[in-house]
């Protein structure tokens, strides 16, 4: 019979579980349920008691490890953490959310209890077995694995379950001790990138992708890189889009070439950049080549405006294509969002 | 010489991405359609780490960087050609299997086992670098167990920014959610850094290097070991395309007024 333990972690805040764990929780329940197993809950936070009250009341056994060292994330105390959580439970399977703290150690704590890991799990299936859907290659090829090792430890990619959202209440939760090694390592804080304030935003409802036409010579024979600028921020201020760009125009500031000054390879999407996941996507100036359409595998509804009718966008990849100028076409858009938020 | 670093670059080679990929079924299970024969190159995310540890050895005299790569010989030293010339390194080969399908486990006990018998590694010393994720599996979970199993007790993964100091410490910047980076402040080596795209621009060939490095290279290749790896327990029950043909439609004869109205319509809808 399965053992399940979801490992949930506490937000920036430290006032409220992220909603990754929350989504963990969903899939750890859905499993539970299927499988008829015993559900488990582990929070890592400063103060669990708060975030405990996020989470079902009834149907899992709720522990947690928590203290002033748990407060930020950092490898050696987050691992001794869930190292600790994991013994307490002796699970069969664990779920994580592939938050950036905890596929910092999960790899490390599944072989420390003589476990295995996968990572970026779409989803959770089968029958006869448990069967995990996860991408290779990049998101180019997509396999379905199943193991035979316990434990086995899942790490859920972001947005492929509801966040949990049932009936919660005040059940108790064990506190687990853990007894942490020398630490050498101290957060400071956090810092956005300097040269500007759009990256890659989970939240929004929309991605922009800027690509490396907007830097090139316009049919005036100049290259109008304010301009560009001044229109993508433009449209991101009026749209709350998130701002992508393609690995091209962000490595032609390293070759100083004219740039746009807000571009860091945070804003990178495809083959060496992020795969995020939005309801829609706009992409302007790119060419669609594959290491591109690779960062937009989990964009919904992809729109595009390109001088180029032959480019990759228009073979299958993208629902519309407007062929046209994008400097003319963003212009018209600000002003059109403009007047209506006025 | 307070810093000098012995750096150990984990790095595997990826097809090249402009390759079209097919998966198929082999003897040793899944793998891609040509795979022996798609041009290669090395990992991007573990290429920033190899180019920012020769940027800290041109800083720290007395560092050495060993470059650990894991795949088919005849693979390797086709990729090597290109590499070589970038920046300087110790090659230290292993010939084994190609691709994402293999198990990381098995991946990780076998480089792990090499590192730890480098000559003249000093692992008080050692900061081990990789990509934060490869291009191939993509797990980003092969860095941090070699890390674990060589009992390196400090990690960071996503890495864009590494600054040492002078009494050995160094500042971290590690991606984190919300496009920010997250600031940390390590005592020193030994620590694993995964590399994301890092600030540093792909060097220009350097015949010279290049030479240096060929000299090496040739008599590490011939003398590269053999790996096998375990599948622990590990099966694939399907791997596909992912199903990504849209119709789309082709917009020739809007005007930008009215496309610009067309998308601010899609844009407010829900």
């Amino acid at each position: 019979m399965e053992s399940i333990l979801v490992l949930t972690h506490a937000d920036e805040t430290g006032s409220a579980l992220n909603n990754a764990s929350l989504e963990a929780v969903t899939a750890g329940l859905e499993l539970a349920s299927r499988l008829n197993a015993q559900l488990a809950i582990g929070i890592v936070a400063a103060d669990a008691t708060a975030l405990s009250k996020c989470l079902p009341s009834e149907g899992a056994r709720l522990l947690a490890v928590s203290g002033e060292a748990f407060a930020q994330a950092r490898y050696a105390t987050d691992a001794a953490a869930c190292e600790a959580l994991c013994r307490a439970v002796q699970p069969t399977i664990v779920l994580a959310p592939a938050s950036s703290r905890f596929t910092r150690v999960a790899a490390s704590v599944a072989h420390r209890l003589g476990g295995f890991i996968d990572t970026h799990i779409s989803s959770i299936g089968g029958t006869d077995r448990v069967e995990a859907t996860r991408w290779f290659y990049r998101q180019r090829v997509e396999a379905a694995i199943s193991r035979d090792a316990r434990p086995w430890f899942l790490l859920l990619d972001a947005g492929t379950y509801a966040a949990f959202a049932g009936a919660t209440g005040t059940a108790q939760v064990e506190q687990v001790p853990v007894e942490l090694p020398a630490l050498r390592t101290m957060v400071s804080g956090f810092r956005a990138p300097t040269q500007g304030a759009q990256t890659i935003r989970p939240d929004a409802k929309m991605l922009f992708v800027a690509g490396a036409g907007w830097t090139k010579k316009q049919p005036d024979g100049q290259v109008h890189a304010t301009e560009a600028g001044e229109l993508i921020v433009g449209f991101l201020a009026a749209t709350g889009a998130s701002l992508g760009s393609s690995k091209s125009l962000v490595d032609q500031g390293g070759e100083g070439n004219s740039v746009l000054p807000f571009l860091t390879h945070l804003n990178q999407i495809g083959q060496t950049g992020s795969t995020p996941r939005h309801a829609k996507g706009l992409s302007t100036c790119c060419h669609g080549e594959e290491p591109h359409v690779v960062g937009w595998r989990f964009i919904g509804d992809r729109r595009a405006i390109s001088l180029d009718p032959n480019c990759g966008w228009t073979r299958g990849k993208a629902d519309v294509v407007y062929v046209a100028d994008a400097f003319e076409v963003i212009a018209k858009v600000n002003a059109l969002l403009g007047a209506a938020k006025a | 010489m307070p810093n000098a670093l012995h750096i150990v670059v984990c790095a595997g080679i990826v097809p090249d991405p402009l390759q079209t990929l097919e998966p198929v079924t082999t003897a040793a299970g899944p793998g891609l359609k040509n795979e022996m024969v798609l041009p290669a190159v090395l990992d991007p995310w573990a290429s920033s780490a190899l180019y920012e540890a020769a940027s800290l050895t041109t800083k720290n005299p007395g560092s050495r960087v060993w470059l650990v790569s894991l795949g088919p010989k005849a693979k390797l030293q086709a990729v090597m050609m290109t590499i070589a010339q970038k920046v300087a390194f110790e090659l230290v080969p292993i010939d084994g299997p190609i691709g994402g399908f293999p198990e990381a486990h098995s991946t990780a006990a076998v480089l792990a086992e090499t590192i730890a018998a480098l000559p003249g590694l000093d692992r008080s010393h050692l900061l081990l670098f990789g990509g934060w994720e490869s291009a191939t599996r993509g797990a980003g979970v092969t860095l941090q167990l070699v890390g674990e199993i060589l009992g390196i007790a400090d990690q960071f993964q996503g890495v864009d920014q590494i600054d040492l100091r002078e009494d050995g410490s160094f500042e971290v910047l590690e991606r984190v959610e919300g496009g920010k980076h997250q600031v940390s402040v390590c005592a020193g080596t030994p620590a694993v850094l995964g590399w994301a795209t890092g600030g540093l621009a792909e060097p220009r060939n350097n015949p010279q290097i290049g030479m240096a490095n060929m000299r090496t290279i040739m008599p590490a290749l011939q003398k590269a070991k053999v790996a096998k790896l375990e599948a622990n327990g590990l099966s694939y029950v399907s791997v596909s395309l992912p199903k990504q043909q849209r119709t789309t439609r082709v917009v020739k004869d809007l005007s930008p007024d009215e496309i610009a109205r067309e998308l601010v319509e899609w844009i407010g809808a829900e």
